[in-house]
């Protein structure tokens, strides 16, 4: 099980995959936005999504918990 | 207050550049408005303006992009002038016209300016049409990816895809070849509707080895047009200035004087007014220039020209907006020394990635030459809403050589802790042999971090 985190202190532009998606290593699960900046966040691994816990319009900070990968 | 200057400015914008504005004003002897939304509201700039009106959240679209708002705070606080400062709403036509609507003075260029070189299809053309040269492209918006691939077999490949409505280097990109196009194209057109409420699309030819040099213009109150020489603006990430410098290194005396006519002529075109810059690439394989785009408002990298013309810009732009004359030292300016300007991000030095965070602590360097244009002070929080400048370090000195040597100094004695920042970047572009040789190429920032 790989927990994706925060990297820094974000907006949740978009959220491009779905709780249940099978994901490959290197896909975009979701768009942040910092300092009108867009920062895709990517799959580390390939498998399940289990777990997608945050929705497009939330402010993250920095280490909160994205996505969970299985 | 001096006479030809208004009494009271309103200063629509945030951060170093409202800072920056205000210093002019207040030693002009003009009453400060500051507007801020909820997240900068400890900044330094509400802190020291005579007047500060929250207008709104920390979104910039419920905030420093709330015409509304910002004109109800003019009006409550009987603001004479409005200055637009850079970004948000500094080339919006739309609120330009409001501003005089409402009786204001606008701190800027007439409108109609702004709407013909906002949109850069039609500034192209227009340059064109007024003998500017511009880049082999396309003369209306580009309708669909198809439509695009057709342009380029016509252009030629690489070619730079841009948003019409598009600045600050957002949203462009380039492709080598039809496929990229495609796809290019796609991106170009959802970023182009997101960024700036537009999705048309335009294509030029990419000039592979480029300087991006550009020129200050000052439409004066009895409508001529002077140049007050060029900056080079090369250092770039994600086509992004990072660093600037005056007079460019890459570009001689020849060239100078034709480039500094063809954007006295892009003035006169629209009829400017105030401060503007007209930016070109400098193809270096040929020495040939083209026409980029005009910006028509005030330059984040404006103080290299005032470093090394003891020109005051912002006080240009107030006088000029109040119909004043400039004075004869303006029109007869001869440049002197070497100017550098760094900008100073919150984020990591290596994969530049935004980097916001609690400020612990701020140092700024002092010392002969050395000017710092700051936004931010220790116990501020930079917020991820807003654009990631901190601050400017902008070094004068008798020649190249000398303002590097003082830029090294300088930048040692700066010290940001909390966020990221790209001071430690600054310090290896100063000491690396291309920039340090002057024959460098926007493509700099990418050798060094390959």
């Amino acid at each position: 099980m790989v927990e994706i985190r925060a990297e820094m202190v974000a907006n949740v532009w978009k959220i491009v995959v779905a709780e249940g998606d099978a994901v490959g290593d290197g896909d975009t699960l979701v768009i942040l936005e910092s300092m009108k900046m867009e920062i895709p966040v990517l799959a580390e691994v390939a498998g399940l999504l289990i777990r997608l816990a945050v929705a497009e319009g939330d402010v993250i900070q920095e280490g909160d918990l994205i996505a969970v990968i299985e | 207050m001096l006479p030809g200057v208004p009494e009271s400015v309103l200063i629509a914008n945030r951060g170093e550049i409202a800072r920056r504005i205000a210093r002019t004003a207040r030693r002009l002897g003009i009453r400060v408005i500051a507007v801020y939304s909820e997240a900068d509201a400890e900044l330094p700039f509400v802190a020291e303006a005579d007047q500060a009106v929250l207008i709104g959240p920390a979104p910039p679209s419920l905030s420093y992009l709330n015409a509304e708002a910002i004109l109800a705070a003019a009006a409550r606080t009987g603001a004479r002038a409005i200055h637009p400062g850079y970004g948000f709403l500094a080339e919006n036509a739309e609120f330009a016209r409001r501003v005089i609507d409402a009786g204001l003075t606008w701190v800027g260029p007439p409108p109609d300016a702004i709407a013909q070189m906002g949109d850069k299809i039609s500034a192209r053309n227009l340059m064109a049409a007024a003998g500017v040269p511009v880049a082999d492209g396309s003369s209306e918006p580009v309708a669909d990816a198809e439509a695009a691939v057709a342009v380029a077999a016509r252009i030629g490949y690489p070619v730079m895809i841009k948003a019409a409505a598009g600045g600050g280097g957002i949203g462009m990109s380039v492709a080598e070849d039809a496929d990229r196009l495609r796809t290019g194209f796609e991106t170009a057109r959802s970023r182009a509707e997101r960024f700036f409420g537009s999705p048309a699309i335009l294509l030029e030819r990419f000039i592979a080895r480029a300087r991006h040099v550009e020129v200050q213009i000052l439409g004066l109150a009895d409508g001529t047009v002077i140049a007050l020489g060029e900056r080079d603006c090369s250092v770039q990430r994600r086509h992004q200035k990072v660093a600037e410098e005056t007079p460019s290194p890459g570009v001689g005396p020849d060239l100078r004087e034709r480039m500094l006519a063809a954007a006295v002529t892009a003035g006169q075109a629209v009829g400017y007014l105030g401060a503007g810059t007209v930016e070109c690439l400098v193809d270096t394989q040929t020495g040939e220039f083209v026409f980029l785009e005009m910006n028509t408002r005030l330059q984040v990298e404006h103080p290299v020209t005032e470093m090394v013309t003891g020109i005051d810009l912002v006080e240009q732009q107030l006088r000029i907006a109040d119909g004043a004359d400039c004075g004869s030292g303006v029109r007869s300016v001869s440049p002197n020394g070497h100017a550098v300007e760094l900008r100073v991000y919150a984020e990591d030095p290596v994969r530049f990635l935004p980097s916001p965070g609690v400020i612990t602590q701020w140092r700024e360097p002092a010392g002969v030459g050395v000017r710092v244009d700051a936004g931010y002070a220790a116990g501020n929080t930079v917020t991820p809403h807003y654009d990631p400048l901190l601050a400017k370090l902008i070094v004068h000195g008798a020649d190249r050589e000398q303002a590097l040597d003082r830029a090294r100094e300088a930048l040692g004695s700066f010290q940001v802790t909390g966020p990221k920042t790209n001071l430690p970047f600054h310090a290896e572009l100063l000491i690396s042999a291309e920039f340090v040789s002057g024959d460098y190429d926007t493509s700099v920032v990418n050798r060094l971090r390959p």
